[in-house]
């Protein structure tokens, strides 16, 4: 079984649209939605809930008013600001490293579970597919996104499948971080715009941190040739594979409207060139 | 006045506008990129850097000769990051909070704190805009430390422009936190307003005003 998780560094550079026409075309696969702060890939991929549980990934201060007496220690101490002058603890200050919990002479902190979101397990029309919602504005992304990623492999070894497939998150930090380590292989997204290019770099940079293998894709790279000429240029010295180039076609958007993918809809400029890609990585990740 | 640029969804032009209200207001603001995994403000406003700083968090060293193998630290230690097996004591710099729990909590006074680089801070001018940015460092995780940093730099004279990074969990919530106004770019797709969705939703917990921009119509 070979798990393959595709990121992009900059948002919006089409790593959801690629996830769902890759889902499309692997036969066999579990779907892992790692971008759990700001999942989209539900939108594509319409999925039918068949089990869900609530995600506790840490706990919070709460401070008993009336056994507090105010001497202060908790608020000298925490090095988050989370404690008020009013001796009520910011939840959405707190890291909930329990430093007060301890100090308090007068046991007036508690350390509570808090729920930081749900996850999934769904049908989909791709086949099973593992998801989570992070409560907005809530923290634990990265134990959230390992939990996805081991339930979705946990099914798809019950049900001998040969793949999972995992969509990333933006960035570079803790929920990149989790949905990378220890896949077989990333692919990453690109587009020839100065901030796409700047931001694969530095995803590029994190892969090559954790020696995985790594392919890239560049989307819609006929708004802008000369970039992804030097895109092009620059993936040869550095040694990396390119997985293709898929033009800039409007049908993306569409097929996204209508809540498909676009390989889904039928042959197209964008389509054929997704389905060449995914020719291409298969070839790679089973070499 | 704070003013913090967010979006849901990547790559909406939150940068474009952030930048381009930087430049229409110039030496009377500020901005400051907190968008620390990918910072892109340098790359439209192209700065000349003046000064860089590495932040670091403190994460725990432990020394052998003065430690009894209590184990008070892995008890108290709420990310794993510290635990003792047998006869030694192993720590994992890369999960540690920074909290100061176990240096703090030692009965033994073994333990001493050491920096952990978390990434940069540059500062510089674009024109006569000031400039500010926080560069995380490539395999560190965490980047809300980071961004406090950053925050740390604000100029309350001036008006201040805060380039949040893309999503709604806590690296978004950490820079929003103690602005005045949020303006959120979004497009409209169904991934743009989903995500816009949860990000208002993420935002609204704060009681901060909002406006939303809609770009590419
Ligand atoms: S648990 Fe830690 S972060 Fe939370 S209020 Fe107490 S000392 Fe501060
Ligand atoms: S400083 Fe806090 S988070 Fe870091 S190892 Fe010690 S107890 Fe754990």
């Amino acid at each position: 079984m070979k798990e393959i998780t595709i990121i992009s560094g900059k948002g919006g550079a089409g790593k959801t649209s690629f996830t769902a026409s890759f889902a499309f075309l692997a036969k066999n696969r579990v779907l892992a939605d790692c971008d759990v702060d700001a999942a989209d890939l539900h939108i594509l991929a319409q999925p039918k809930i068949v089990h869900q549980e609530d995600f506790f990934g840490g706990k919070k201060a709460t401070i008993d008013l009336n056994k507090c007496s105010h001497c202060g220690v908790c608020i000298e101490n925490c090095r988050y600001g989370a404690i008020g002058q009013d001796f009520v603890v910011d939840h959405t200050a707190c890291e909930g490293c329990a430093l007060c919990h301890y100090l308090c002479p007068e046991t007036a902190v508690t350390m509570e579970e808090t729920l930081n979101g749900k996850w999934f397990i769904s049908e989909t029309r791709f086949g099973p597919m593992v998801h989570a919602n992070l409560i907005p504005g809530e923290e634990n992304s990265g134990k959230l996104v390992a939990l996805v990623r081991n339930q979705a492999k946990v099914i798809a070894e019950e049900r001998n499948m040969d793949m999972v497939i995992v969509d990333g998150a933006p960035g570079v930090g803790c929920p990149v971080i989790s949905s990378i380590t220890g896949v077989d292989h990333v692919v990453i997204v690109t587009e020839p715009t100065m901030s796409g290019v700047h931001d694969m770099k530095r995803a590029l940079e994190l892969v090559r941190h954790f020696n995985i293998p790594v392919s890239l894709v560049i989307n819609k790279w006929d708004i802008y040739p000369r970039m992804t000429m030097e895109i092009e240029e620059f993936a040869k010295s550095e040694n990396i594979q390119l997985a293709g180039k898929v033009p800039y076609d409007r049908a993306v958007t569409d097929t996204m409207v209508r809540r498909r993918a676009v390989v889904e809809v039928g042959p197209g400029p964008a389509a054929d060139a997704i389905i060449g890609v995914w020719d291409q990585l298969k070839q790679r990740i089973w070499q | 006045m704070i003013v913090a640029v967010a979006s849901g969804k990547g790559g909406t032009g939150k940068t474009t506008v952030a930048t381009s209200l930087g430049a229409v207001l110039g030496t009377r603001s500020q901005i400051l990129d907190c968008d620390v995994e990918e910072p892109n403000c340098h790359i439209l406003l192209k700065p000349t850097i003046l000064t860089s700083d590495t932040v670091s968090l403190p994460v725990p060293s432990v020394d052998l000769k003065k430690c009894s193998l209590c184990g008070k630290c892995g008890e108290v230690c709420q990310f794993s990051a510290i635990v003792q097996i047998g006869k030694t004591v192993i720590a994992f710099p890369e999960l540690c909070h920074g909290c100061g729990s176990c240096s703090m909590l030692c009965p033994d006074k073994a333990i001493e704190e050491v920096p952990r680089n978390l990434g940069v801070i540059e500062t510089g001018m674009a024109a006569n805009l000031e400039f500010v940015q926080g560069r995380i460092r490539i395999g560190e995780a965490m980047a809300p430390p980071l961004i406090r940093a950053v925050k740390n730099r604000i100029k309350s004279n001036k008006f201040v422009i805060l380039d949040a990074p893309p999503g709604a969990s806590c690296p978004v919530i950490t820079t929003v936190k103690g602005a005045d106004f949020v303006i959120m770019v979004t497009e409209p797709t169904p991934f743009g307003l989903n995500d816009l969705e949860i990000a208002v939703e993420a935002i609204e917990g704060l009681g901060i005003p909002i406006g939303v921009v809609i770009k590419q119509i």
